[in-house]
């Protein structure tokens, strides 16, 4: 890249070590009703004021089930929504209030791959013009020469063959998709990158290729992750510390060994005991935690603690008041207030 | 325990302006009654098409059941004319399927659905049926029983529609449920509900299960065999500890260790399977698998490898297709 654009604000913070901070954060859709006049009746708490950091180089890991806010939270973050309320801190600047224009120079630090790699690729563009569309938007090239010779470095970095630059999205398998997905957030070169259950539609054996390039990459770009993702397993390999959403909130937040060696939150410990283990020798043996019903409606969240309906150890004080996110020890904090 | 169903040798093809698809080629294996069943596999690997092709809801044209016979109880299924099978149907083999929303029609209440089929095979009368189906629901744990079954499956959650799925396969008390990824559209919590659901309900009446899936966790802990498929082919099958604890196929064990495993410490690296599936219209001769395979050697490229036996293995009936298979022993 010969020239890049120049901002105006800083990106190292404080003490440089923190790259993203999500202060009470809130994200509420509104539900309207009427057929000429639509007046706002309710809203659904999608993202209800959650708080966490993410250090630079590191991937922060947030699951949950469907529906818990996970990919909301990553899109607020990029402001593909605008959050109701909190502030997200990009270094020393608040993407919450920055105006359009910032925010559009911004984006070039901040790119996101997506879950789908059928619905978010442009079947009429080719993956060359796919990966090379964001160094035009940026304006990061000159000429035709450097555009091609970008592009062709691109899709080897994603262990593409560039002369697959001229194929249509259709022309390629899953795992090929998604590694045109990930050549198109790295275009940019940004900084920070939101996976959206970057691997859940791909097959189990290509599932492990793509995985093992978003960490390569991650190295070799000094790239820091918000990895999305359902699966405990995938989410234990990749990330270094590991936020479990649900409902809205979050329920524990720690260090990647910690969580899962030591959980906490009745939810938490749910989730890890339900995940099946491919051996049956093992789940012989295991206990089971299995949670009762459904994940209630976030247009009706339970008053209190949001999990109080399905926890095993719920008592009358979980129904008062929504538990604080409360350090238990380092790098470990966990909302509930039987642990 | 006597044999429920017998595959032999079953091929489906389906002839495509690309080619002719060979989804399913040459698939044999039983079940025993009781038994649950696992075939795993990614996606075209043809565990859905036989799972199809042993019901016969194979679309034709494009799709045809090039041979292969389908003993079912003492018959054999390819024998009977469309009206016979739509008596087995629903009645003796039922299907859950994977995704809930798209098999629950929209349009009628959860308890029209249900009596449909009583009606239909059990010849019960309109009010006997809607008892049945309350009792139906009430097994797969539905609150408020009575009162659900007015209701349309968009009142009803993920979780809660699959109950329902459940509950419409087992009421004519098959003898075989097949169920098709049936917990992958749902989340982990809901999915372990659903899974022990299934294995209780089927313990109670006595049915045998085959789950489809491509999720290795989720057979472990509920199959007794497992048929590993690829390409449309059964290229390992045994009992679901030896496939796990001595898998013999290089496929097999590459799938084995390409998922991170949350029992064991935490790998630096994963080691995935290279390459990607092949393209069932032009497969590659001898082993398809050979492309990706580690430890190929000269042979596999030459011949397909018959599924067989294999050595030092404590259990009954474990046979794989590879050349190497005995070198890929315990280690």
């Amino acid at each position: 890249m010969t020239q890049q654009v120049r901002l105006n604000q800083p990106t190292a913070t404080k003490d440089g070590n923190i790259l993203i901070d999500v202060q009470h954060l809130k994200m509420y859709f509104p539900v309207t009703s009427g057929i000429i006049v639509q007046r706002k009746v309710a809203d659904i708490k999608a993202v209800d004021d959650v708080s966490f950091f993410i250090r630079r180089g590191e991937t922060l890991g947030l699951v949950g089930e469907s529906g818990c806010g996970k990919t909301t939270t990553g899109r607020c973050i990029l402001q593909l929504y605008r959050p109701t309320a909190g502030s997200v801190q990009f270094g020393e600047l608040d993407l919450c209030k920055a105006p359009g224009q910032l925010l559009r120079a911004m984006r070039r630090k901040m790119q996101i791959v997506f879950q789908d790699p059928y619905s978010s690729l442009n079947p009429r563009m080719t993956a060359g013009s796919i990966v090379g569309e964001p160094l035009l938007i940026h304006k990061l090239v000159h000429n035709n020469k450097e555009f091609r010779q970008q592009v062709a470095d691109l899709l080897q970095t994603v262990g593409l063959n560039p002369y697959m630059a001229d194929r249509y999205p259709h022309e390629f398998s899953g795992g090929q998709r998604q590694r045109i997905g990930i050549a198109r957030a790295l275009a940019v070169r940004p900084e920070f990158m939101v996976l959206d259950e970057p691997i859940s539609a791909l097959d189990v054996s290509i599932q492990a290729q793509v995985l093992n390039l978003l960490e390569d990459l991650q190295g070799q770009f000094n790239l820091t992750y918000l990895f999305i993702a359902h699966d405990l397993s995938v989410v234990r390999h990749i990330s270094d510390r590991v936020a479990v959403m649900y409902l809205g909130h979050i329920m524990e937040i720690a260090d990647r060994n910690e969580l899962y060696a030591n959980p906490l939150h009745p939810y938490t410990k749910a989730l890890l005991s339900a995940v099946p283990i491919p051996d049956p020798l093992v789940e012989a043996k295991r206990e089971r935690i299995i949670l009762r019903g459904d994940v209630p409606s976030p247009l009706r969240p339970p008053p209190g603690c949001v999990f109080h309906t399905r926890c095993p150890i719920a008592i009358d004080e979980c129904r008062a008041a929504v538990p604080e996110l409360r350090k238990v020890g380092t790098d470990h904090w966990v909302a509930c207030i039987r642990v | 325990m006597a044999t429920l169903l017998q595959v032999k040798n079953l091929a489906t093809y389906f002839y495509t302006e690309d080619g002719v698809v060979k989804a399913v080629d040459g698939v044999s294996f039983d079940l025993q009654e009781g038994e649950t069943l696992g075939l795993v596999g990614e996606s075209g690997c043809g565990k859905s098409v036989s799972a199809l092709t042993v019901m016969r809801l194979i679309p034709n044209p494009p799709g045809r059941i090039v041979s292969g016979e389908i003993i079912f109880q003492g018959e054999d299924l390819m024998k009977l004319d469309d009206d016979e099978m739509r008596h087995i149907r629903g009645n003796r083999i039922a299907m859950v399927f994977q995704e809930p929303m798209t098999s629950l029609n929209p349009v009628l209440t959860v308890g029209k659905q249900l009596t449909e089929s009583l009606e239909l095979h059990m010849k019960m009368d309109h009010k006997a049926a809607w008892k049945r189906a309350q009792e139906l629901l009430e097994m797969v744990g539905i609150p408020d029983a009575g009162e659900r079954l007015q209701h349309y499956p968009h009142q009803f959650s993920g979780g809660m529609r699959q109950r329902v799925m459940i509950a419409m396969a087992m009421s004519c008390n098959p003898k075989l449920l097949i169920a098709d990824e049936p917990t992958t559209a749902l989340d982990v919590t809901i999915q372990a509900q659903i899974l022990e659901l299934m294995q209780n309900v089927a313990k109670d009446l006595g049915t045998s299960v085959i789950i489809i899936t491509h999720n290795l966790g989720v057979v472990a802990r509920y199959a007794q065999r497992v048929n590993v498929m690829y390409a449309g082919r059964i290229i390992e099958t045994g009992t679901a500890r030896e496939i796990y604890g001595n898998p013999r196929h290089p496929y097999t064990l590459g799938l084995l260790k390409s998922v991170p495993r949350l029992d064991e410490p935490r790998k630096e690296r994963l080691a995935p399977i290279e390459g990607m599936p092949p393209d069932l219209v032009n497969l590659p001769p001898g082993c398809s698998f050979r492309p990706r395979c580690p430890y190929a050697i000269k042979r596999c490229e030459e011949e397909y490898p018959p599924l067989v036996s294999v050595k030092d293995s404590s259990a009954d009936r474990h046979l794989a297709a590879c050349w190497v298979a005995d070198q890929l022993g315990r280690k």
